[in-house]
């Protein structure tokens, strides 16, 4: 064999043996690596001189930052984290690159107002952020959506909400649903059909997995709230005919003429306790519910769940 | 063979001294020195904390131009200037001319690394007045950055084995640049689907992977730096390199010189 | 043995956008250059015979076949320890002296330090070089860089010297100093193998030639050999102005001056001539062999391969 072709085997052997080790140490270096990609990212805070600092390419600055905000959220969402103090400037750096960003600020109304863990907990650098969304994108329907989003499941502001939805269905090609949800804050705020058009809106018109998951969860919550408040209403009823409360669902459901035991989403029925209360089967499998909790219970990590295909939205 | 290997490298070496290159350093100096003084007028919280990370981006990014510039002519000017014709009638193999050349830029980027740690050990200084235990991680920084070199250096000899040095510089610096936004190239893999994330995936894998060996913001942070790390590392710029250097071998022995 | 054996070497590059036409640098050649001899290998430019000698060093690789260097594989690495090389119009390291351009080339070469010194000045002052100590070769005129490059083909004593004209870049002093310093060569048994397309050096210094055109080879044989194959001429002079029909008749060109008529005619026809002279009782004054210079054999055969390949093409 000619020393060229030694030469030759030798080489590539060494080549293909060390870009197998590479792919290998990469993997073993993520694990035992924490991801540093706040501190790195909010090294330069003030979003004038992330600017600046991009000399001109923001477009793909804000992209890079975007997905650093997504991870970042992820990542402490995955590993049921109790703060999430960066997403607000990252999500802010994100918007002064790119203005038109607008997935940024849906995530931002999404995951900036609700109180954690399930977001940061800080309403007023979401509301700031739709402001400055709309102050650049007018005629984006969404962004208004959002920002009413906002003042109605944080802040309970239902005046506030109901003149952002007004000024958002007259933008063109609206969503129908912002003059319902305008008309309804007025009187039906609180009703459970105004939050569930509000919640399917978001669900259906989204992208992005985590805030489908996060209106889907609400979903549910909402339709275990109006079960057990009809739920809780029959069973006065009952007590107001028969002097006693229902000693089974059982017997609630032959008086009220039901089809079967009522079932919550997941296809469990409800309780009823021997005083007259309605409860959930298993009420961590339902992390917004308001209604039907044992007394004393403590909300612990919220769930996540994903529709199989085809089952309608509950 | 060690010999010859030996041989060509400390040429290399000369060559770069003779080049003028370490007369960046004085740049280097000015930068440092004017940013030390600069910064102790004005703050008095973050001083180090702006010297370190000034100190080491500076030592990373002039290291990486001298790496791509030199680098590039190694083998091309070489081959343009026909100074290999009187190399290779010689007893050399073409594979101990690439490896000597790799040695002896990799050498001539310590000595200036050396240097310049001498001048970001001595700003720091000026401007905290004494140097704190966690200081030593600085090393750690350092060392690192001389890994990055390493990668570098190779990739800038595979570049040059096979095309112009225009186009080289033009790989070498892009590859860099991606090399620094590796995590994000991962991050941009997870976020799409199918094909491109294959294509992403793929080349998150192989681009080189820089983000791991800039620890500059924790050392600025007085953060340690884990032994695993720096053993993963190494093990990774190592591999990396000889990954390069064996593909710049692969493609130089078939190489016509015309 | 023969010192270098040339086995059917030969060269196709691609060219064209996409590599797509086939352009014949060298044809298969074939040549043997005996021990201690001073071979010449010329031709016009672009013949093909830096890519031979290219080939020869491992620069570049053959189409296909093989070569033998002192009775090894060309490709032995270890046959470059015997070898030396001066490319065309070279250049080097110009950061460099020449005393530590031939240092490094020395260590590259296996020369052992403790002898390195003592030959390199040899050399230098082989070469002529002296009194540059110091001096970077970015420095050097051409003159002094073709002799620095001579010094590193032979510096380390090699046994086969491959130069691609030398002589380039030369005035008529250096061209005399370097034809002498490839005699002594040739004294102390290097082989010289050299190309040029300077014939009168070739004819000066070579034992024997090869003619290479078109990347094809046209002719190997002895300087004299050669020349004499191509018809050799003389010069008949006699008195008067009187031209013989007979004369033309032979082919002479007849040139009168004065009171003598010169007339060149093939040698082969030189008793024809003398007696057409007696005949007309003329009186003869000289004749003179005419030596065919190497020149009419190249351009000869040249233009026969320049006819072959116009009725080929």
């Amino acid at each position: 064999m000619t020393t060229r072709k030694q030469t030759t085997i030798i080489a590539a052997a060494v080549f293909a043996v060390s870009m197998a080790s590479c792919v290998l140490l990469l993997r073993q270096i993520d694990k035992t690596r924490s991801i540093p990609i706040v501190d790195d990212s909010l090294y330069i805070s003030s979003p004038k001189l992330v600017k600046r600092a991009s000399l001109g390419f923001d477009g793909l600055m804000a992209c890079i930052y975007w997905t650093r905000a997504v991870q970042y959220f992820g990542h402490r969402h995955y590993v049921r984290e109790h703060s999430y103090n960066e997403l607000a400037p990252l999500l802010g750096i994100t918007t002064t690159l790119d203005p038109h960003l607008l997935p940024a600020y849906q995530f931002g109304a999404a995951f900036l107002a609700p109180r954690p863990p399930n977001g940061a907990g800080q309403p007023d650098r979401a509301i700031q952020l739709m402001d400055y969304g709309i102050a650049h994108n007018p005629d984006e329907w969404h962004l208004y959506y959002d920002l009413g989003f906002v003042y109605y499941t944080e802040l309970h502001d239902y005046k506030k909400a109901g003149e952002v939805f007004e000024r958002g269905s007259k933008v063109p090609n609206a969503h129908p649903f912002l003059k319902v949800l305008a008309a309804q804050m007025a009187e039906h705020a609180e009703d459970f059909a105004t939050a569930r058009m509000l919640w399917i809106t978001a669900y259906q018109t989204t992208q992005d997995k985590s805030i489908q998951q996060n209106a889907l969860e609400h979903l549910r919550a909402i339709k275990v709230d109006e079960d057990v408040t009809n739920l809780q209403i029959a069973v006065a009823r009952f007590n107001q005919r028969e002097g006693h409360f229902p000693t089974s669902m059982w017997e609630l459901a032959a008086a009220e003429h039901l089809p079967g035991v009522p079932v919550d989403p997941d296809g469990n029925a409800y309780e009823l306790t021997f005083d007259g209360r309605v409860l959930v089967a298993n009420p961590d499998d339902f992390s917004f519910i308001s209604r039907g909790l044992p007394p004393g219970y403590k909300p612990g990590i919220p769930k996540f769940h994903t529709r199989p295909e085809g089952t309608p939205l509950p | 063979m060690t010999a010859r290997i030996v041989h060509i490298a400390s040429n290399t070496f000369r060559e770069a001294v003779r080049d003028r290159v370490l007369y960046n350093l004085i740049a280097f100096a000015l930068l440092l020195s004017g940013a030390a003084i600069f910064v102790g007028q004005i703050s008095i919280e973050i001083e180090r904390l702006v010297v370190v990370n000034l100190g080491l981006t500076a030592v990373s990014l002039f290291g990486v131009v001298i790496a791509i510039f030199i680098g590039i002519g190694l083998v091309s000017k070489e081959i343009e200037k026909r100074t290999l014709y009187t190399v290779l009638s010689r007893p050399v193999r073409r594979w101990e001319f690439i490896v000597g050349k790799f040695f002896g830029l990799a050498g001539t980027l310590v000595v200036n690394t050396f240097f310049m740690a001498i001048g970001v050990f001595a700003a720091l200084l000026y401007v905290a007045h004494k140097f704190a235990a966690a200081d030593a991680s600085i090393l750690v920084a350092l060392y690192f950055i001389i890994l990055e070199f390493l990668i570098i250096c190779s990739l800038a000899l595979l570049f040059s084995s096979f095309s112009s040095p225009l186009l080289s510089a033009v790989f070498a610096f892009s590859l860099f640049v991606i090399g620094s936004f590796a995590d994000d190239l991962r991050g941009f893999a997870f976020m799409t689907h199918g094909l491109a994330r294959w294509i992403a995936t793929g080349a998150a894998y192989l681009v080189p992977n820089f983000s791991t060996l800039n620890v500059i913001s924790n050392v600025a942070h007085q953060q340690p730096v884990g032994l695993q790390l720096i053993l993963h590392n190494t093990l990774y710029a190592l591999c990396y390199t000889a990954m390069a250097l064996s593909g710049a071998v692969l493609i130089f022995e078939r190489r016509n010189l015309k | 043995m023969a010192a270098i054996e040339i086995l059917g070497l030969e060269k196709t590059y691609m060219v064209g956008f996409w590599r797509q036409r086939p352009k014949r640098a060298l044809k298969p050649l074939h040549l043997a250059v005996e021990a201690g001899e001073i071979f010449g290998f010329l031709g016009p430019n672009g013949a093909g015979k830096t890519t031979t000698l290219k080939m020869l060093m491992g620069l570049v690789f053959p189409t296909a076949g093989t070569a033998r260097i002192l009775g090894r594989e060309w490709t032995d690495p270890e046959v470059k320890a015997q070898i030396g090389f001066l490319p065309e119009q070279p250049y080097f390291y110009d950061y460099l002296t020449a005393h530590e351009l031939l240092d490094y080339y020395g260590q590259l070469s296996g020369v052992p330090a403790a002898n390195r010194k003592r030959r390199i000045e040899e050399v230098l002052a082989r070469v002529g070089l002296t009194d540059i100590k110091g001096m970077q070769l970015r420095k050097f005129s051409k003159g002094m860089l073709q002799r620095a490059g001579i010094a590193q083909a032979i510096l380390h004593n090699p046994k086969v010297v491959f130069l691609d004209e030398p002589m380039s870049g030369l005035d008529p002093l250096g061209r005399r100093e370097v034809r002498d310093l490839m005699e002594q060569l040739k004294q102390e048994g290097t082989t010289v193998f050299f190309s040029t397309h300077i014939l009168s050096d070739a004819e000066a210094l070579c034992d024997r030639v090869a003619i290479i055109h078109l990347g094809e080879l046209r002719g190997v044989g002895a300087v004299e050999e050669l020349t004499s194959s191509v018809q050799g001429k003389v010069e008949v002079v006699w008195q008067g102005t009187q031209i013989p029909a007979s004369m033309k008749a032979l082919g002479a060109e007849c040139h009168v001056s004065g009171d003598t008529v010169r007339a060149i005619l093939p040698d082969t026809h030189q008793d024809a001539a003398i007696d057409a002279l007696r005949r007309e009782r003329l009186r003869l004054i000289a004749i003179t062999p005419l030596r065919t210079t190497l020149e009419a054999y190249f351009v000869e055969k040249l233009q026969h391969s320049q006819t072959t390949a116009g009725t080929l093409a």
